[in-house]
């Protein structure tokens, strides 16, 4: 009865507040965007926004699959050492196979397709060992991003793999060029965006997901195949991470050690800002692209500022994240007021 | 029966161990610690150590070098202990991982008698090594300003990358900003790169945006300076005579400057090849007749098309 009552007399307030909640990370875009063009208009130049934009699209692309698992109450701390261990595969495959393919399109498709094989390869052994190892998957995703990121130091043997010279030619327009005035990269997170978003709000499975996430033992007894759905999350994340990979390659032509550290943490920033829930439950593919733009608008404003000293970039991320999440907490006082 | 076998193994054991312990007992023994690779720069130092190894043993057949590479300064301490207690090491080349917590080991091996060269990181005691061995730093910064005064003139613009904020990068950096100061050549802004590629491309695509006249990059690093380049190449302004000046001798670079690459002309020397200096230079602390112990500071050699050759190493990984 009490709930009951608390829910009637929140729900005026609580309609306000989700409005709130949803524009919470677009207005923080909106205000670190003036900010940019305050500092500098060459800020909102064309070529900058497409800089940003295409930039944010590794790690939105990612954090696109961050959002399936973290909505069905998993995390996956791998992302960022399977994308370099991809790359490093792609690279040391396409080179190889450059004698018996050449140096075209085939060689680029060959490899673009393996990326995709081992990224849901990749993620099937993250759900697997999650939901029939029964382990925990911090830990599961600990111990896949220890092994991937050493692989690729094996693989290149403490260097850089480096693609083929003609390879790399073919392949470069993948980030480079723009289709109908925006960068391939875009294209390619607006796709994967769309999709998931399609996938989350408007399928069983996106139900599914929100449903094991706030209640895995309730989902179990609806029926739902929770091993299953739980599996797929990281699948998806898996083939997320592929995407990006794929166009990321092009960009440099090489994958070391140090390609993609700490893009688990960003991924998970990104899906955060967004306003997806962390312990699961409740999950937002719209704030999660919001996130992943405020993440890479951050560093490039930084960049576009010599204000603050250079050994406090990361105080100004911090701080820049966590204001952002608060923004979104601005129903706060709402629901402390109806209790009194 | 079972115990008696198991006794039996013990002492062939034990009998091998002191036979091996006997023979190697009248070999000079080194151990060579340094940090597992995290980056192309230490993956040529590991290349290096071991092409010395080979090369040191093949000359000197009662030399017998260990190389024990860790992936933190807690393991590379354990590796310490071990080179002392197992090995019984007659001396010791360390590149430390940090220099804090290696002091106290490095100190503790020393009391065991074995002769000590550092590597590149000092320790934060002095007097503890024989033998100092490293790559120049500051020199790093002024031979790359000294390029840069010789190539621009008063009124041009550069920007510079930097790598992570630690005391290298402030030494390089400074180094270079008091070389720079009174030539009429300005720096518009210097960001962390943190010596990485993707870094480089980022921070420099920004730059790119805010400054609509860059002369020179200082990329202080050849990693930054591959994705500084790919940045310019992206926003078509690598002619009129840009250039970029990375550091430290990776192969490509040296081989893009043996080919008369216009956009990267040089490069400064910071050569992973320091360990095998160190490793010579300890041996032949052994073999000299001459002394060895004091400081070695390796020259920060501006590497140009005439003497690329002899710093291209193709076999190594950086």
């Amino acid at each position: 009865m009490m709930t009951a009552s608390e829910n009637a007399g929140v729900k005026p307030a609580k309609r306000w507040s989700v409005d709130l909640k949803t524009l919470g990370p677009a207005l923080a875009l909106l205000l670190l965007c003036i900010i940019g063009f305050l500092l500098n208009p060459a800020f909102v130049s064309e070529g900058n926004l497409a800089n940003l934009l295409t930039r944010s699209a590794f790690i939105g692309i990612i954090a696109v699959g961050a959002t399936f698992v973290i909505t069905a109450g998993g995390i996956d701390l791998s992302v960022g050492s399977m994308a370099a261990a991809i790359s490093g595969v792609m690279i040391i495959v396409m080179n190889n196979a450059v004698d018996t393919l050449g140096t075209g399109i085939p060689t680029v498709l060959f490899g673009c397709g393996l990326a995709i094989l081992l990224g849901i390869g990749a993620g099937w052994i993250n759900g697997a060992l999650t939901t029939k190892g029964k382990i925990e998957a911090f830990i599961v995703t600990l111990g896949t991003m220890g092994i991937y990121r050493s692989l690729v130091t094996y693989f290149a043997d403490g260097g850089t793999l480096s693609l083929n010279f003609d390879i790399r030619g073919t392949y470069r327009p993948v980030y480079y060029d723009s289709f109908l005035g925006l960068p391939i990269p875009v294209w390619v997170f607006i796709g994967v965006a769309i999709c998931g978003w399609l996938l989350l709000n408007r399928t069983a499975f996106g139900r599914y997901c929100t449903a094991i996430g706030s209640n895995e033992a309730v989902a179990k007894y609806s029926a739902i195949n929770v091993d299953r759905v739980k599996t797929l999350t990281y699948i998806i994340q898996g083939l997320c991470v592929s995407f990006a990979t794929i166009i990321y390659v092009p960009r440099l032509g090489s994958a070391s050690a140090s390609t993609g550290v700490l893009w688990e943490l960003e991924a998970i920033a990104a899906v955060i800002i967004g306003g997806t829930v962390l312990k699961g439950g409740y999950g937002r593919i719209g704030g999660t692209i919001l996130g992943a733009l405020i993440l890479t608008t951050i560093g490039n404003i930084l960049n576009f500022t010599d204000m603050i000293s250079n050994y406090l970039n990361g105080t100004m991320q911090g701080l820049i994240i966590i204001v952002a999440v608060l923004l979104q907490r601005s129903d706060w006082k709402l629901t402390k007021s109806n209790k009194e | 029966m079972l115990v008696r076998k198991t006794l039996g193994a013990l002492a062939v054991t034990g009998l091998l161990a002191f036979a091996g312990a006997a023979a190697a007992a009248d070999k000079i023994k080194i151990g060579v610690s340094y940090p597992t690779p995290t980056h192309a720069w230490a993956a040529g130092m590991n290349w290096h150590a071991e092409q010395a190894e080979k090369r040191l043993e093949k000359l000197y057949p009662d030399v017998d070098l260990i190389l024990v590479n860790s992936p933190d300064p807690g393991a590379q301490a354990s590796a310490l202990e071990d080179l002392v207690s197992v090995h019984q090491i007659d001396a010791l080349v360390v590149l430390p991982f940090e220099s804090e917590p290696l002091t106290d080991p490095v100190l503790n091996v020393k009391k065991s008698g074995a002769w000590i060269t550092v590597v590149d990181r000092g320790l934060s005691q002095p007097g503890i090594e024989d033998l100092y061995v490293a790559g120049n730093n500051p020199e790093l910064g002024r031979v790359s300003a000294q390029y840069m005064k010789g190539r621009l003139k008063d009124g041009d613009n550069i920007v510079v990358l930097r790598g992570i904020p630690t005391v290298i990068d402030n030494e390089r950096f400074d180094a270079f900003m008091t070389e720079i100061e009174g030539s009429g050549i300005n720096v518009l802004d210097h960001k962390h790169a943190n010596w990485n590629r993707d870094d480089g491309f980022e921070v420099m695509q920004d730059f790119l945006s805010r400054f609509p006249d860059i002369d020179a990059v200082w990329a202080q690093d050849d990693d930054i300076a591959i994705g500084v380049v790919a940045a310019l190449k992206q926003a078509g302004r690598d002619g009129n005579g840009m250039f970029v000046v990375g550091g430290a001798g990776m192969k490509e670079i040296i081989k893009g400057i043996m080919d008369g690459d216009e956009l990267i002309p040089v490069d400064v020397l910071y050569p992973p090849a320091m360990i095998a200096t160190a490793m010579d230079a300890t041996v032949s602390a052994f073999k000299s007749n001459g002394p060895v112990a004091g400081r070695y500071i390796l020259g920060a050699t501006l590497i140009t098309r005439e003497n690329a050759e002899s710093y291209y190493f193709p076999e190594s990984p950086f």
